[in-house]
């Protein structure tokens, strides 16, 4: 799917990256916590956060993510949009939970990043 | 062993709005200079887990960056506090940050095994009372 798709899907708002709705998106990863983002995801992969700090955005310019998604209608400040346009991250903002955002796209038949568990460690 | 790149950045205790600033002008270093996606990427993830770990968890410290054709190396160099049990510090999960750190999205226990799954050298030492030192290698070609 991309971009314009999970828009409709959520009946989202786009906050920035307006002439880039039509990037592709392959997986998707909802959390808050930036060291597991650091740890799982990739540039194939849209964010889903609650979060609306910069260092999101670091993270996501580190693992040059291409969409990042607000859950529960969050806004995050302007120099945070600022500074997604420079990186050229499309930022969308929905009413839906995080977990009702999630549901959504799963059923639109998006799927969660894999995690590749290493030889060494027990699945839980 | 020639050398094509080397910087240092300075790191504060508790800077959290520059955190992160380092390792973002890293990895603009390194894309010019021709560094495959895939590393940068590795690189990018290390370097910003150890930069977040100087601001969230040391006294202050420098990071440096050093490039030859072989490898790129990432150097955290600390003043301290230093780290009483480095085992248990790798592990998952474990982390003694605090509220802010969290409030930001940090303290999940994972910047210690990031960095170590993806540099392909990775060494730690550290002293209670001195400081901890990370060196981490990362091939290149
Ligand atoms: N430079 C450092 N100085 C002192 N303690 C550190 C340093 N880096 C890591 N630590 C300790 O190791 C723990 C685990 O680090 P890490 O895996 O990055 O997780 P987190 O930063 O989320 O706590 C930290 O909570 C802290 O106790
Ligand atoms: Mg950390």
């Amino acid at each position: 799917m991309n971009i314009a798709d999970m828009v409709n899907v959520l009946n989202a708002r786009i906050l920035c990256g307006e002439d880039r709705l039509e990037t592709k998106v392959y997986t998707a990863c909802c959390s808050d916590l930036m060291s597991d983002v650091l740890a799982f995801v990739n540039e194939k992969t849209v964010l889903i956060t609650g979060l609306t700090n910069p260092h999101v955005l670091r993270t996501a310019d580190m693992l040059d993510l291409k969409c990042l998604v607000y859950a529960r209608g969050k806004v995050p400040g302007d120099e945070i949009l600022e500074q997604a346009e420079e990186q050229g991250l499309v930022v969308i903002t929905t009413k839906e939970t995080a977990f009702t955002a999630c549901g959504l796209l799963y059923e639109a038949g998006l799927r969660g990043v894999p995690i590749e568990w290493p030889e060494s460690e027990a699945r839980p | 062993m020639s050398t094509l790149l080397h910087a240092e950045y300075p790191v504060d205790a508790e800077d959290y709005t520059r955190a992160g600033e380092a390792s973002a002008d890293i990895k603009r270093k390194l894309k010019q200079l021709g560094v495959s996606a895939q590393v940068l990427r590795r690189v990018a993830v290390a370097s910003y887990e150890v930069e977040l770990n100087l601001v969230i968890h040391s006294m202050g410290g420098t990071l440096t960056l050093e490039v030859s054709p072989e490898r790129v190396r990432l150097i955290s160099a600390d003043r301290g506090p230093g780290i009483p049990n480095v085992e248990l510090a790798m592990r998952e999960g474990w982390s003694t940050a605090n509220e802010t750190a969290r409030s930001l999205g940090f303290g999940a226990g994972m910047g210690l095994p990031n960095m170590k799954r993806n540099a392909d050298e990775f060494d730690i030492e550290s002293e209670v009372g001195r400081g901890t030192t990370i060196r981490m290698g990362f091939l290149l070609g």
